[in-house]
């Protein structure tokens, strides 16, 4: 698997990248996934407004609301959960996509007319994946933020100023920054462990319909299961 | 564009000026599959390889076009070492050939049109103009025309398998690998598949191995016939000469017989 990360990384770096093919992965794992990020994040930060307005309660801080829902979001649980649904969406679909061409010889076809097959299949997604996941989880903070106001603000009565005024105080360039890295890291794990379940299917996974399902299974299961432990160790260092 | 070529004269074994097996062997999970196989095939020569299915034809195939390794032996294109080449090297030399497989392989994402013209627009700087003519005149000369806006998934087995083909030979391959060609069509599809791939390479002189189960039909377009069987060449000779082998192995396979030294459990 790590050789596989390592040539599909190195093929990166070897023009000529397939722009047409980039262009529609980052539609597609990208553009596509923007409802549900849409919907999960403003749940997300209405949650957390909700669930932060009564905990700041008991020991009268309320007026912590905004940095606290900001930071949950912004270092992690905007990462987590777009990386989590971005696997569910669009990387279950990468690995169907792939792991279907595979045994319908669709990838021996590419590499018998001299081409690679990663430089078509493998970086597009990778470089789409880089590439939509800060996008997507930009998009998850800046909703959620948006949802936490709505409950804590205009349902619960915290002040305007000072949702946004102590966020301001709290939230530094470097929790942005946090999170940005764990996005990224999170689109490679997805694109990394998405393109190598299909690419491998038969192989691993056995052949016909019933290996796609399960390359596609493996797929989302254990992306999500490593979003979940990168995370862990990229907050133990980053802290 | 092809020059027209006459076919390579009928024998017993070639001499391998084009393709030369020598002593393959390779295994999957520690279950043999070829055990030694050696054959040798010279430039515009038309081989059927026939054998019972599940005995390695379609993994020979694929040895010869480069897509596996074997545990040991040569592939030779050309005189050049398959398993010896990396990189640039390999590409080049898969360029040379076309291979047809069992479904056609066809992009499912693209329509015939877009599948024939994938390999020029990726692999030469033809203008788009020259690529429609060529994809025009290829899809004309498998019997396609006016299929070009339709997606594999829209057309029947058999003209997914003419696409296929057309796809394949746009590139002028040196040598065409075919393999069954003719499954999963009826018999006057497969026997148009059949008619077809003899026509073309009467036209266009390509070194061809083609797979097959019909026999006495594919009997008629090759040069020669070799016999797979428990992962060796049992038998090779002109089609007359394998219809006519007192072999008992060959006598029950070609005839297709249940009672023989071939097991049918």
């Amino acid at each position: 698997m790590g050789l596989f990360l390592a040539q599909a990384a190195i093929t990166c770096f070897i023009p000529p990248v397939k722009i047409s093919r980039l262009a529609k992965q980052i539609h597609f794992i990208g553009l596509q996934s923007m409802l549900v990020i849409v919907l999960t994040g403003s749940f997300t930060g209405m949650v957390l407004g909700l669930q932060g307005f009564y905990t700041l309660n008991r020991f009268g801080s309320e007026a912590f609301l905004g940095p606290m829902v900001a930071l949950s979001l912004i270092k992690e649980m905007g990462p987590v959960i777009s990386g989590l649904m971005v696997t569910g969406r669009a990387g279950s679909a990468v690995a169907a996509e792939i792991g279907i061409m595979r045994i319908s010889d669709q990838i021996d076809a590419l590499t018998l007319m001299g081409l690679n097959p990663f430089r078509y299949l493998i970086v597009p997604n990778l470089l789409a994946a880089l590439i939509a996941l800060p996008l997507l989880t930009a998009v998850f903070d800046v909703v959620g933020i948006l949802g936490g106001y709505m409950v804590g603000v205009k349902l619960l009565g915290v002040g305007s100023g000072t949702y946004f005024g102590e966020m301001t105080n709290y939230v530094d360039f470097s929790d942005v920054l946090e999170g940005l890295y764990k996005s990224l890291s999170f689109g490679v794990i997805i694109a990394w462990i998405c393109c190598y379940k299909g690419y491998y299917t038969g192989i691993h996974t056995g052949f016909g319909a019933e290996g796609v399902s399960r390359a596609t299974t493996q797929a989302v299961v254990f992306s999500s299961v490593l979003i979940l432990v990168w995370d862990y160790f990229m907050t133990s260092i980053m802290f | 564009m092809h020059q027209e070529a006459t076919r390579a004269r009928p024998g017993a074994g070639g001499t391998g000026g084009m393709i030369r097996i020598e002593d393959l062997h390779r295994s999957f999970d520690g279950l043999p599959v070829l055990k030694g196989v050696s054959l040798a095939l010279d430039q515009g020569e038309l081989l059927a390889l026939i054998g019972r299915s599940g005995y390695g034809k379609s993994v020979l195939l694929k040895h010869i076009a480069g897509l596996l390794r074997p545990d040991s032996g040569r592939v030779l294109i050309g005189g050049e070492d398959m398993a010896g080449l990396r990189g640039r090297r390999l590409s080049r030399l898969r360029e040379r050939l076309g291979f047809l497989f069992q479904g056609g392989a066809l992009f499912d994402s693209m329509t015939v049109y877009e599948n024939v013209a994938f390999p020029l627009r990726e692999k030469t700087r033809m203008s788009e103009e020259d690529i429609r003519e060529r994809v025009l005149e290829e899809l004309s000369r498998v019997g396609l025309s006016g299929a070009e806006e339709k997606y594999p998934s829209q057309i029947s087995g058999g003209m997914q398998k003419r696409a296929a083909l057309a796809r394949e030979l746009i590139s002028e391959p040196e040598i065409m690998l075919f393999d069954e060609p003719t499954t999963g069509l009826d018999p006057i599809f497969g026997h148009a598949i059949l008619k077809l791939i003899d026509d073309l390479h009467r036209r266009l002189g390509f070194t061809g191995i083609l797979v097959t189960h019909e026999i006495h039909k594919v009997f008629e377009v090759v040069d020669r016939v070799a016999f797979l069987h428990e992962g060796r060449i049992q038998a090779q000779g002109p089609p007359d000469e394998i219809l006519a082998s007192e072999d008992a192995l060959v006598r029950q396979f070609v005839r297709g017989e249940i009672e023989g030294p071939i097991s049918v459990e």
